[in-house]
């Protein structure tokens, strides 16, 4: 058996901003998830009609896969290392290597395949992340960030979920720390963080994203064929709340978890004004729960399908959102 | 949203879980609570979840009457629909709509039903029966 020893469990909302909060913890650095979300400017909307999962378009709520874990390696200078491998032999014994010098490993996985997820929660997708921080037999010792526990997991179900093919494969990605972590001294690096979130939300030039892309999507929803086809209306906007406040957001479409960064970033910049506008964009996601809740009873077939009410709350969003970063722009 | 609009008791589809969520408190300063799972998300997860069992279920009464083959059930039954499971076996879009027919399926080599029983996590008799 080996063991990372002295590794923690931490329950976090989103998987990969929970597992690079974990790993610096584990090396002594203790920055939040909020931290951790914020630093790497992962907020964002997107609504793209192209892809489809499920025959429904894609709907995002913060930036792509390995965003967080990108922008803080690169804002932080950290020795973070990823590999990934053509052989699934070899992308085992790699770990099994790493873990027997008694590291701790960030791994990316299918969630489809992971047995200690609840059976209903598990659907493909290929992007989750879990810390590896020992073995013993055929196991391996897994902190999902997402889940209250550590777990454990046999090495052959985590083979098949580190190597699955299809949109997003993991190919085996591994990630730790080669090196001692420098020295961090956050404060000032956060106004950049904050002002680049707000570029993403505000000024990105296609229309699909950000606060535009919240519009487009107010539009089609709108446009959704309720009489010709109500099924798929009521799969559509049952579709926009999984991605919403499914597993992993910290609610709201990561709203509240940007919120809780702002109030961080507050305190060690000195600048009250963020306090308020964290405050500001809690209720913007308590709006983004009423309009979850009223969709969610739409797709059910509880509540009869009411698009100009839906369409209203999403226009509304994106009203209040540009506002929200527009402000918090000029107070950077 | 407020540290006691959250629902503690895990809903069924938790399995006696939480997951955690980002609440504040009375002083409006954040903390991480454990949530059971609101009405919404548990909602729309088992919607999910149902639109798949509803169509493994269709596809099983076809192929029963041999209208359709096995792998357009475990397709289902496993989450996947075509675009995902071409995807996941490198196959593809037409190959994956042959093969979903009764007498593509029975055409299948030794290889291509591997390469289909390892995308769906079945073994090659689970693949070929619809139990």
């Amino acid at each position: 058996m080996s063991v990372a020893l002295d590794f923690h469990h931490q329950q976090s909302a989103h998987c990969e901003s929970g597992v690079m909060s974990a790993l610096l913890r584990h090396e002594g650095v203790p920055l939040s998830e909020a931290m951790v979300f914020g630093l790497s400017a992962s907020l964002s909307f997107a609504y793209i009609p192209l892809i489809k999962i499920n025959q429904l378009p894609l709907i995002a709520y913060r930036m792509v896969p390995r965003f967080i874990l990108n922008g803080v390696k690169k804002k932080l200078r950290l020795p973070l290392r990823f590999e990934t491998f053509r052989s699934p032999i070899d992308g085992r014994r790699r770990l099994d290597e790493l873990l027997d010098q008694g590291r701790v490993v960030g791994l990316q996985s299918s969630v489809f395949f992971l047995p200690y997820f609840p059976a209903n929660m598990r659907f493909h997708f290929n992007a989750h992340n879990l810390i590896a921080y020992g073995r013993e037999d055929d196991e391996y010792l897994v902190s999902d960030p997402v889940f209250d526990e550590p777990t454990r997991c046999r090495a052959s179900d985590l083979q098949r979920a580190r190597f699955v093919r299809g949109a997003l494969a993991p190919k085996g990605l591994l990630y730790y720390f080669d090196g001692p972590v420098p020295p961090v001294n956050l404060a000032p690096l956060l106004p950049a963080a904050i002002r680049k979130n707000c570029f993403l939300m505000l000024h990105v030039p296609l229309p699909f994203v950000g606060c535009r892309g919240i519009r487009l999507l107010a539009r089609r929803v709108r446009r959704l064929p309720e009489k010709r086809d109500p099924e798929f209306t009521r799969r559509f906007v049952g579709h926009i709340v999984r991605m919403q406040e499914e597993i992993g957001t910290g609610g709201a479409g990561f709203r509240f978890l940007y919120a809780a960064f702002l109030q961080e970033a507050a305190v060690l910049l000195g600048k009250p004004a963020l306090q308020d506008l964290s405050l500001q964009l809690t209720t913007i996601g308590d709006e983004w729960r009423e309009f979850a809740l009223h969709a969610a009873r739409i797709n059910k077939g509880r509540d009869a399908i009411d698009l100009p009410l839906l369409h209203r709350l999403l226009t509304d969003l994106a009203k209040k959102e540009r506002a929200l970063f527009g402000a918090l722009r000029r107070a950077v | 949203m407020h540290a006691n609009e959250v629902p503690e008791r895990s809903a069924p589809l938790f399995e006696g879980r939480h997951k955690a969520v980002y609440v504040v408190d009375e002083h409006g300063r954040y903390l991480i609570a454990k949530s059971g799972g609101t009405e919404a998300e548990v909602s729309v997860t088992e919607e999910a979840v149902s639109w798949f069992a509803r169509l493994a279920a269709e596809a099983r009464e076809r192929a029963r009457r041999g209208e359709t083959s096995p792998l357009e059930v475990h397709m289902y039954r496993q989450r996947m629909d075509l675009p995902t499971l071409a995807q996941a076996t490198g196959f593809w879009r037409w190959q994956v709509r042959r093969h979903l027919r009764p007498a593509g399926f029975a055409r299948l080599s030794a290889r291509g039903l591997a390469r289909y029983a390892e995308a769906l996590g079945l073994s090659l008799a689970q693949l070929q029966s619809l139990d």
